[in-house]
């Protein structure tokens, strides 16, 4: 079974985010790093391909600047190659047009029993993406899926809802997008690091992919601070502070 | 072009709109023109309510039959746009359904969308968009700038429900197309893992623990504070990704998003992605062991030290004034 992985590299997010001045965007100019969220993914995917016996991962990717690095650690965890789509027209690209650069993209991969990607990203979190990229390509979807297994061409997938969770199933192909937690990411391996720096990372423009005439339908026109909300009284416990929040609660009238 | 039809994607559980569902009316209400509830499912029970929040027409797409509703309910919303309603904007519940029908709609009508938005208005012909960044430390304001339908999606509790509205919606049906491959998936189990005592997302206190617990036994120390305050127990996304309680207790960006009078958080640092869903609480108490942690940045009251010391302390404190 062939399954391809959506996978987003960021700016690490334990710096702190940055908007261009010029275009009130995400900047994303800096070293990037696969999105942690895109990792749950890759190893759904390797499982699968796994349990099926043959086949292969592939990866779907649109940086700036020709990024490679995070794809580079999707390819040590085990993908076979990918497709990168880098093109200055699409810095600050929307939601939508992500969407159809990846789907167009995925067709670059030739057939996929299975797309597979976050449920969104950990910059952006716009969220969208897996379910607008399942109708460019006209093929079903289940979205927050926190189990995923291939039974001969039918995909079952428990998929979180707001009360608990629902048993689905699915005719592939098909685009699912997993929650955090859906399975235990493996680290890349030293061989893996050394092998993924031989893997083919094909490098394609927009154009390349037949998307012209690239726009988006949104401006941003302010950013603002928000009201911050300012700390209160911090005391360091002595072994009775909890004295002091039954005070607190008490005057708050919940007790 | 002024703003004159809105479309509000609605949820109904059980019968009953969701508190999101009545929150987005009242706020379409204000704006202006005609409002309308798209429901996926049967609208009769909840037409009542829908109307008393102000949709004056109901669309309902009957029983899904098992279908997800992402690709059914936009489906049949473009089928109702293709026969001559043209809504100038479309609001959706940031849920995971709202989330669903939204993406495939913008594809069907090649229109961007706005998503864990909390704010609009209409200035003169703009219909500007407010989306918090960065954790809530940001303001972005967006406008659309293509053609109508505009498509943005609220995070809960961005708006206050507020009914007196006027009469029941009226229903009309809005039947599901045949939806081809991309119809695929069905449903064929359904779940509930509501915990007993008040709902998350509506309890007047909110307990919640943390990774500082150390161990998913210790999760059992927020239960019976949580009962004791009369409260839900929530959690960190850290603690549900590690297995220790279902996701509906998750508390964050990508859980549920809670206001209640108290909030506490029990061994939790104050990621982010936590934060932005608990910030908006009208008081909140920290209990930490590392003094640094960024909670303790918008706790009115912030115990530094040991969860394992203070919430057994708390809770007997609590339980021995009955």
């Amino acid at each position: 079974m062939n399954v391809i992985v959506c996978v987003k590299q960021i700016p690490d997010p334990a710096l702190p985010g940055e908007l261009d001045p010029s275009s009130n965007t995400l900047k994303r100019d800096g070293k990037l790093i696969l999105d942690e969220s895109d990792s749950y993914g890759v190893e759904m995917a390797l499982q699968l391909v796994d349990a099926a016996g043959g086949g292969e991962v592939s990866l779907v990717s649109m940086a700036p600047n020709g990024e490679v690095s995070g794809l580079r650690t999707a390819l040590a965890m085990g993908a076979a190659k990918a497709v990168l789509v880098s093109d200055p027209a699409l810095a600050g690209a929307d939601a939508l047009t992500t969407a159809k650069v990846l789907a167009a993209a995925t067709k670059q991969l030739g057939e996929a029993d299975l797309i597979i990607a976050g449920t969104e990203s950990s910059d952006g979190y716009t969220g969208t993406v897996p379910e607008q990229m399942a109708e460019v390509l006209g093929l079903p979807s289940v979205t927050f899926a926190k189990t995923v297994a291939v039974d001969g061409d039918t995909l079952k997938v428990d998929r979180q809802t707001e009360a608990g969770y629902d048993e689905v199933t699915c005719s592939l192909p098909a685009v699912v997008s997993v929650t955090a937690g859906v399975v235990e990411p493996r680290y890349p391996s030293f061989k893996g690091i050394m092998a993924a720096k031989s893997k083919p990372v094909e490098n394609v423009s927009a154009a390349d992919l037949g998307i012209e005439a690239v726009s988006w339908a949104q401006s941003i026109t302010n950013v603002e601070d928000a009201p911050a909300r300012e700390a209160g009284e911090i005391i360091e416990d002595d072994g009775e502070s909890f004295n002091r929040i039954v005070e607190f609660l008490d005057e708050l009238k919940v007790i | 072009m002024a703003i004159d039809n809105i479309w509000v994607f609605a949820q109904v559980a059980d019968g009953e709109p969701t508190s999101g569902t009545l929150e987005l009316l009242t706020k379409a209400r204000q704006l202006g023109g005609t409002v309308s509830a798209f429901v996926a499912g049967d609208a009769s029970g909840a037409a009542a309510a829908l109307g008393d929040h102000g949709a004056a027409k109901v669309f309902a797409t009957g029983d899904l039959e098992g279908k997800l509703p992402g690709v059914a309910v936009a489906s049949a919303m473009k089928a109702v746009i293709d026969g001559g309603d043209q809504p100038d904007l479309i609001m959706f519940p940031q849920s995971y359904e709202g989330r669903d029908v939204l993406a495939r709609l913008s594809v069907k009508l090649d229109r961007t969308v706005l998503t864990n938005s909390t704010d609009v208005a209409v200035d003169g012909e703009s219909v500007v968009v407010t989306t918090p960044v960065f954790g809530g430390t940001k303001l972005v304001s967006t406008v659309f700038t293509g053609e109508r339908p505009y498509l943005a999606a609220f995070r809960p509790k961005s708006f206050a429900a507020e009914g007196g509205a006027g009469a029941a919606g009226e229903v009309v049906d809005a039947p599901v197309p045949d939806l081809g491959a991309s119809g695929g998936a069905s449903v064929t189990a359904v779940h509930v893992e509501e915990h007993s005592g008040p709902k998350l997302d509506e309890a007047a206190v909110v307990v919640s623990g943390g990774r500082g617990l150390g161990d998913a036994e210790k999760y059992d120390m927020i239960e019976t504070l949580a009962k004791a305050l009369k409260g839900a127990p929530g959690a960190s996304r850290a603690i549900v990704d590690a297995g220790w309680v279902p996701y509906s207790y998750q508390v964050g960006q990508t859980g549920k998003v809670v206001k209640p009078t108290v909030y506490i958080a029990a061994g939790i640092s104050g990621a982010t992605q936590h934060m932005v869903g608990m910030k908006g609480s009208k008081n909140i108490i920290a209990i930490n062991k590392d003094k640094e942690a960024p909670i303790f940045g918008i706790a009115d009251l912030g115990i530094v030290g040991d969860v394992h010391k203070v919430l057994p302390q708390l809770i007997a404190a609590l339980e021995s004034r009955g």
